[in-house]
């Protein structure tokens, strides 16, 4: 859902430019007290790995395709703050290198998919880890829900800068963006369920690595 | 074992790597964005980038498709590594001399 220049007006993008800014400024500063040793490969491994991922897309329906964002990922690996920085590195240089996503609407972009997405994705998880507790299948069921929702949320932020710009009627951006994202949410919420499962046979200790960190 | 375990990173940046080779396998669809715009009529308010380096994932000057993406996606997958890889080197070299 990497928005191009053009479908959001100067004034959306200016305050998703100041909104994005605030928020990976605030993101360096909880990073900066808090980055355990481990954590700086694991953000270049997970920022590859999303990079890579989103090149894969999936079809979904109807002649229509979508890929993995890694918000939720990245958040339940990294934490929102570390995996915000993360997402928005990725969004950096797909817009400056590879011309995917605008360099106007880069603040958006960043705003729905590496701030928006990430914190819906960490909220969610934490939110159903918790009142799951110590259920088997915790981590899967939480993992998918963030996963999905990250994107459906991150989608219809995306309709609210489209109708908010005049480019496309609120009647009509927010249901089609959110109904055809419910679809490709569901790849997501595969995708991060696939890559915490394989975390979880080969390197258990890399999935609590957050928690650990902010333990200690 | 040791080294799997001490460098365990190399092994993910490799299957990140193997993710790029395979992206010429992905669908060639239009993306969710794409589809709504397209079928509500505001797909030609997209404006073209002021530049172009690596437009639509395929490296210039390769004449082969896949030769093309799988480039375009190797070197993305390389440049993100590194890139974060620094800067979270950066950050956390300065949280050491904050000593909490």
């Amino acid at each position: 859902m990497h928005i191009p220049d053009g479908f959001i007006s100067t004034g959306t993008a200016a305050v998703s430019w100041l909104a994005s800014a605030g928020s990976v400024g605030y993101a360096v500063r909880r990073v900066n007290r808090q980055l355990g040793e481990r954590q700086v490969p694991l953000m270049g491994v997970t920022a590859a790995f999303i990079f890579a991922a989103q090149m894969m897309n999936f079809t979904v329906a109807g002649g229509t395709s979508g890929h993995l964002l890694g918000g939720a990922l990245a958040a339940i690996l990294l934490g929102p703050w570390a995996g915000m920085l993360v997402l928005t590195s990725v969004l950096v240089v797909q817009a400056l290198l590879f011309q995917d996503g605008g360099l106007v609407a880069l603040g958006a972009n960043v705003l729905n998919m590496a701030v928006i997405g990430v914190l819906v994705g960490w909220v969610v998880y934490t939110g159903l880890r918790r009142l799951l507790s110590d259920r088997p299948w915790a981590t899967w069921v939480s993992g998918f829900a963030a996963a999905w929702l990250s994107v459906v949320i991150a989608s219809l932020a995306a309709a609210v800068e489209l109708a908010v710009s005049g480019t496309s009627p609120w009647g009509v951006a927010l249901p089609a963006m959110g109904l055809v994202h419910m679809l490709i949410g569901i790849g997501e919420g595969l995708i991060t369920v696939a890559v915490l499962a394989f975390l979880r046979v080969t390197r258990p200790d890399l999935l609590t690595l957050y928690q650990k960190a902010q333990g200690a | 074992m040791d080294l799997v375990k001490k460098r365990w990173w190399i092994i993910g940046l490799l299957l990140a790597l193997i993710v790029a080779f395979l992206s010429p396998l992905a669908s060639p669809h239009p993306d969710g964005l794409e589809r709504v715009a397209e079928d509500h009529g505001f797909l030609e308010r997209a404006r073209e980038a002021p530049y172009q380096l690596i437009p639509d994932y395929l490296f210039p000057g390769i004449e082969n498709e896949a030769a093309a993406t799988i480039t375009a996606g190797v070197v993305g997958t390389l440049l993100i590594f590194g890139l974060m890889y620094g800067l979270a080197w950066v950050l956390r070299q300065r949280t050491q001399s904050h000593g909490s």
